[in-house]
């Protein structure tokens, strides 16, 4: 065989394993799209998981607030620290606030609340149901005539979507109050300046941009951790590939999603004639 | 004895009324290709024990699974009850299910309730007329007619010994009181002394509860001797043999003698007097 005809085997196969991976990306969607239609249609269904659904907001809310009020406290913190050193170059000292404001209220406080929460939370889903399913107790609540789906998955997607804007509010506010310390306690700067400028600047709108990110991040895990857990296949190794990968795929939709929900955003302030920038 | 190979002119010529589960002609493929059930015909008598024996691969958990309605056939007909399942929607297999009380092979027990929640939660989802006290009342009155220690019902699953988590996997498939009992292999993977345990209570369970038609399936035939009063081999997707366990002893089928020779023949004490329960 020819180096070319080498050359355009290798490039066939490329193009062909290419096209695979896509059609399998394609169905994957769209069995994760309709799993969590369904999920959240079974929400309506008899009987009401109410105190399931009280149950996951108190797991997935709840106990990450420790963990969020920290993380957004030291992210504040350091943003401030870094905003200050740039803005002391063009003595602008006095919109730290706004714009630690701004960026975390719309991007850093949603994005990070739901990295942290997908990590937290979606990883115990996927493990919790996924050794369900491998345990057979998925298969007991069929046979019992209860319908896994509403009993298991329902209650966690509502939870998410519930929960989620919840914990971005109190990271936002945990940041803020970060912020405040570096700028007022530490570097010394004037303290009604610095509310002055962030009152002006930080618009109700930024913080529900922010928080409606949150609502559609904690989808995005939710039903992607669910889905991994409920197809789990083998034994305990499985259970461990399927929160890998349940929690690396919420991750990545959290970080690619943004940015796609920014532009949609935008989008939305134009067409209703509200300017995202003052 | 006579013995009886089920044929297809066989099975049509019996009621389904004066059967609990009854299967005509029944396949199952998964690929299209090769059929795991093939044209398989069975009459399960109502209120006796019958035990599903074959070696493995030869269909015995896809037929369960067709039982308890958690697959669709390829073709063939499935009545339970006198009811066909064949073509019933998740609602109308729902209802059918509270008929149904399930021993999982491994139990299969909620992890995160102790041994009476478990028992309860049946009960929470079909009988919401009762109230929690008689559901408490009912729970404790199964989990002792199963054989568990009071000392033991606070106990969560990983707490338990193997005997112990079969015992309350029996009460919850009882609370219900459901007219047919299915066990997937109650035996597999425990000692002389709790595989011995566990048929007794088998049987004896079966004698408290006159009517209740019980479906075994197992690879062990001593036990299936030992407890059933009919016993079906299971062969290449089909019924080899479905008689009595003297039927057995007195074929001429050549798959039997070999499963029957396996050391078997001299510890049998076949009939119903010698049954020991607990």
């Amino acid at each position: 065989m020819s180096a070319r005809d080498r050359f355009n085997r290798s490039f066939d196969s490329f193009f062909l394993w290419l096209a695979k991976k896509f059609r399998q990306f394609v169905v994957d969607v769209g069995l994760i799209a309709r799993f969590g239609f369904e999920g959240f249609r079974l929400f309506g269904a008899k009987p009401f998981r109410g105190s399931e659904l009280v149950l996951h907001m108190e797991f997935i809310g709840n106990k990450s607030i420790g963990i969020i009020v920290m993380s957004g406290l030291f992210t504040g913190m350091a943003l401030a620290y870094q905003i200050y050193l740039g803005f002391k170059l063009v003595n602008a000292t006095s919109l730290v606030g706004p714009t630690v404001g701004m960026g975390i209220t719309r991007e850093l406080g949603p994005v990070l609340t739901g990295l942290i929460v997908a990590a937290r939370a979606g990883g115990a889903m996927t493990a919790r149901i996924g050794s369900m399913r491998v345990t057979e107790q998925i298969d007991a609540l069929e046979v019992m005539g209860v319908n896994p789906m509403q009993y298991l998955v329902s209650p966690r997607l509502v939870a998410s979507v519930i929960v989620m804007p919840l914990l971005t509010g109190v990271f936002d506010f945990a940041a803020m109050f970060g912020c405040w310390l570096i700028c007022i306690k530490l570097l010394g700067m004037d303290e009604a300046a610095f509310f002055d400028r962030t009152y002006l600047w930080l618009e109700p709108f930024h913080i529900n941009e922010g928080l409606f990110k949150a609502a559609v991040f904690g989808l995005f895990f939710a039903v992607i951790c669910t889905y991994k857990g409920f197809n789990t296949k083998g034994g305990a190794e499985g259970v461990g590939a399927a929160t890998n990968q349940g929690v690396v795929l919420s991750m990545v939709m959290v970080i690619a999603s943004d940015f796609f929900l920014t532009n949609f955003i935008n989008m939305f302030y134009i067409v209703f004639g509200m300017s995202s920038w003052k | 004895m006579e013995i009886k190979v089920l044929e297809e002119s066989d099975i049509t010529n019996v009621a389904p009324s004066n059967s609990a589960i009854s299967i005509r002609d029944l396949k199952k493929s998964f690929d299209g290709k090769e059929f795991v059930l093939n044209g398989m015909s069975l009459e399960i008598p109502r209120g006796k024990i019958t035990v599903l024996i074959g070696y493995s691969g030869t269909g015995k958990s896809v037929l369960l699974k067709h039982i308890l309605g958690l697959l669709k056939p390829t073709s063939g007909r499935i009545h339970i009850l006198g009811q066909d399942i064949t073509d019933m929607d998740t609602d109308q297999l729902t209802k059918l299910r509270h008929s149904f009380g399930m021993l999982f092979q491994y139990a299969a027990l909620f992890d995160d309730m102790s041994a009476l929640e478990n028992v309860i939660f049946p009960l929470k989802e079909h009988r919401r007329d009762l109230t929690r006290e008689k559901m408490v009342e009912t729970a404790r009155a199964r989990l002792k007619e199963s054989g568990l220690d009071e000392k033991h019902y606070k106990k969560l699953p990983s707490e338990m010994s193997g005997g112990m988590r079969k015992r309350v996997g029996l009460a919850r498939a009882l609370a219900l009181d459901p007219e047919i009992l299915v066990y997937d292999e109650p035996t597999t993977g425990l000692d002389p002394v709790l595989t011995e345990m566990v048929d007794n209570l088998i049987v004896s369970t079966h004698n408290l509860r006159p009517g209740t038609t019980s479906v075994v399936v197992s690879h062990d035939l001593y036990a299936a001797f030992r407890i059933g009063d009919y016993v079906a081999m299971l062969d290449s997707g089909r019924v080899l043999l479905h008689g009595t366990p003297q039927d057995f002893l007195d074929s001429d089928i050549d798959l039997v003698k070999r499963f029957v020779s396996k050391g078997v023949r001299k510890e049998l004490h076949v009939g119903h007097d010698d049954r020991s329960t607990e």
